[in-house]
């Protein structure tokens, strides 16, 4: 059983998609996805306790030795994506039959779970696939059901929303195709491991530049890296709030996952950093990502908007701590990615909670919710401290990682502007504090009571952790510096 | 001029794939972006299939006195990236019809007007609370 744990990884919640049909009853099925995603969950812990231990777990699927059979390769890098993915997922599930209730009609509510545990299979199988065309087809998997998760919003933009998201999400996708393409055509191989020893073979053709370049650009658009992010933020804006806490803490990390696997193991440093210009490339990306979208959030009405442009300045933090190239760099990333599935999680899924009772998430509709919802907008003040990157915090913990790997490398301007970002989100947090807690409800408007418990058990999970991994950060930090180990021990 | 006529089948992907890539960004109407959005998927199928082929070999089915196959390998590997194109086609287009029914329009400028307009209204509604 125990050695059967990668393909269980995927397996599980594929098979428990189709499963929900039998079941029909919407309660009845959330129970049964809630089940299927932490049995997810508890197989990646399993799986991140062994690869701990034990350096790579490879496993064959149906026995065929690789590089002709399909090969599953666990490593620390895809076992603490994993865990974060199926963590969140399960977490944020536990609110999602109560949220869905008022959001999405009866009939459709048993689909929405099918959906959901399909979006869950592709992210799980992009992440401990071996096999670089099994990435793209699990990232069709992902992407598919992600559209029509996103079209279920009761607002007619999130179709419009949802059909934008899909001609730029099939065109990245198309792109990764034609990078795996020229990548097969030069190597005659698709199992990674095999990839990486063959790559620098030919390192010094154009066609395998070619390979990288698209399929990095492919992996940006995914990845919402400024200035491919266009469709995000009203996909998240539009979508049910239980799909956008989904998302904003999970898709763009097995993004950045991609991001990272493809560069670093695959490609390999010397390449993709020396031979091209992606250093000064990524940290220009990732810092105009910063300051841009974070001053568009100032400026946004719907709050939703502004976590999401939000969202986008978070993944130029950490495409700058991916663009030093260096091991305390590549720290940073992983250590945000984890940290910032964390708070935004938090933040998307009190907002669920707020859009549950008052029915909007206009700025304006915050009006004295501070005293109305006082443990949800606690969680709304906590998870926005996080994303400033006040101490106590785990948004703290990554920023300092990230501006002293900045230093280290002997970039102290970047390390600078590192910080001036985190002034901007005091802006766009500062206003959402100031209209729940300093401005009186609007007239007219009933008052709304405290969010129901299922919400505010989950919420409170994940601010909890927040502010856990802020203070005791030995598990985070000792796992992502483990993690970057071991790509820059492939690497060199 | 052998070279870039020998390697005819790339220009066909290309321009194939330039075409798809401007149907895409220039057209307003959605049916017209989704049909973009297939040439463009297609010109990735042809350029997985050619990349198959063995010159002066037979299709991989065994037979007495054959000894050079095309690869099977690229072949298989777009069968499945047909069906997912098939699979976003049709997502695609029941999207347009739920989009048409909600704002009557298939027309990218008109959504984006009508979007714009919502925006405002509610802006209004605002003030008047």
């Amino acid at each position: 059983m125990l050695a059967h744990l990668p393909i269980l990884q995927v397996i599980v919640p594929l098979m428990a998609a189709p499963a929900c049909l039998i079941l029909r009853k919407p309660k009845l099925v959330w129970l049964f996805t809630l089940l299927a995603s932490s049995l997810a969950f508890i197989i990646s812990i399993l799986l991140l306790q062994q690869v701990m231990v034990a350096d790579t777990i490879s496993y064959e699927l149906g026995g065929w030795s690789p590089p002709w059979g399909i090969e599953y390769r666990i490593d620390k890098l895809n076992a603490f994506i994993a865990l974060i993915i199926s963590g969140v997922s399960t977490v944020v599930l536990l609110a999602a039959q109560t949220s869905i209730e008022k959001e999405i009609p009866e009939d459709k509510q048993t689909l929405f779970y099918i959906l959901y545990l399909l979006s869950l299979t592709g992210m799980l199988g992009i992440v401990t696939t071996g096999d670089a065309f099994n990435v793209f087809v699990f990232l069709e998997i992902s992407s598919l059901s992600a559209y029509s998760l996103i079209a279920l919003g009761k607002d007619r933009r999130a179709l419009w929303a949802s059909f934008q998201y899909l001609i730029m999400g099939t065109i990245g996708a198309t792109f990764i195709l034609i990078g795996i393409g020229l990548m097969y055509q030069m190597t005659g191989t698709l199992n990674m491991a095999d990839l990486a020893t063959r790559l620098p073979e030919v390192a010094e053709t154009r066609t395998v530049t070619t390979a990288y370049v698209f399929f990095i650009v492919g992996v940006c658009l995914k990845l919402a890296l400024f200035p491919l992010h266009f469709w995000l933020p009203n996909a998240y804006a539009y979508a049910p709030s239980i799909v956008t806490a989904f998302f904003a803490a999970t898709s763009t990390k097995v993004a950045a996952y991609l991001l990272i696997r493809f560069t670093f193991s695959i490609f390999g440093i010397s390449f993709s950093f020396t031979t091209l210009p992606m250093e000064t490339l990524f940290l220009v990306l990732g810092l105009l990502g910063i300051f841009i979208a974070s001053t568009v959030a100032i400026y946004q009405d719907n709050i939703k908007h502004v976590f999401a442009y939000s969202s986008v300045a978070q993944v130029g933090y950490m495409i700058v701590g991916f663009s030093l190239s260096t091991h305390a760099g590549l720290t940073a990333m992983l250590l945000h990615m984890f940290n910032h599935a964390l708070m935004k999680g938090a933040l998307f899924l009190a907002l669920a909670a707020i859009i549950y009772r008052v029915g909007s998430a206009r700025i304006a509709d915050f009006q004295g919710l501070g005293r109305q919802m006082p443990l949800t907008m606690a969680a709304v003040v906590v998870g926005g401290l996080s994303l400033i990157g006040v101490p106590l915090t785990v948004g703290f913990v990554s920023k300092w990682y990230l501006v002293v790997a900045a230093i280290e490398k002997g970039w102290w301007w970047v390390a600078g502007l590192v910080l001036l970002g985190s002034l901007l989100a005091v802006i766009y947090v500062w206003r959402i504090v100031e209209t729940a807690y300093f401005k009186a409800p609007m007239a007219g408007r009933q008052p709304v009571k405290e969010a129901p418990m299922a919400f505010l058990v989950p919420v409170w999970l994940l601010v909890s952790a927040n502010v856990y991994f802020g203070i005791d950060t030995r598990l985070s930090v000792e796992i992502a510096t483990a993690a970057a180990k071991g790509l820059f021990g492939v690497a060199q | 001029m052998t070279t870039i006529l020998g390697l005819y089948n790339y220009w066909i992907v290309i321009v194939l794939m330039m075409i798809g890539f401007y149907i895409i960004i220039a057209h307003g109407h959605l049916i017209k972006k989704i049909v973009g959005l297939n040439i463009f998927q297609t010109s990735v199928f042809i350029f997985y299939i050619s990349v198959g082929k063995v010159e002066g070999a037979t299709a991989p089915i065994w037979q007495e006195g054959i000894i050079l196959y095309s690869n099977p390998l690229p072949h298989v590997l777009i069968l499945t990236a047909i069906v997912v194109g098939i699979a976003t086609t049709a997502l695609g287009l029941a999207l347009i019809i739920r989009i048409k029914e909600a704002y009557g329009s298939v027309d990218e400028d008109d959504i984006q007007a009508m979007d714009n307009q919502d925006m405002v209204n509610q802006d209004k509604e605002q003030q008047q609370c």
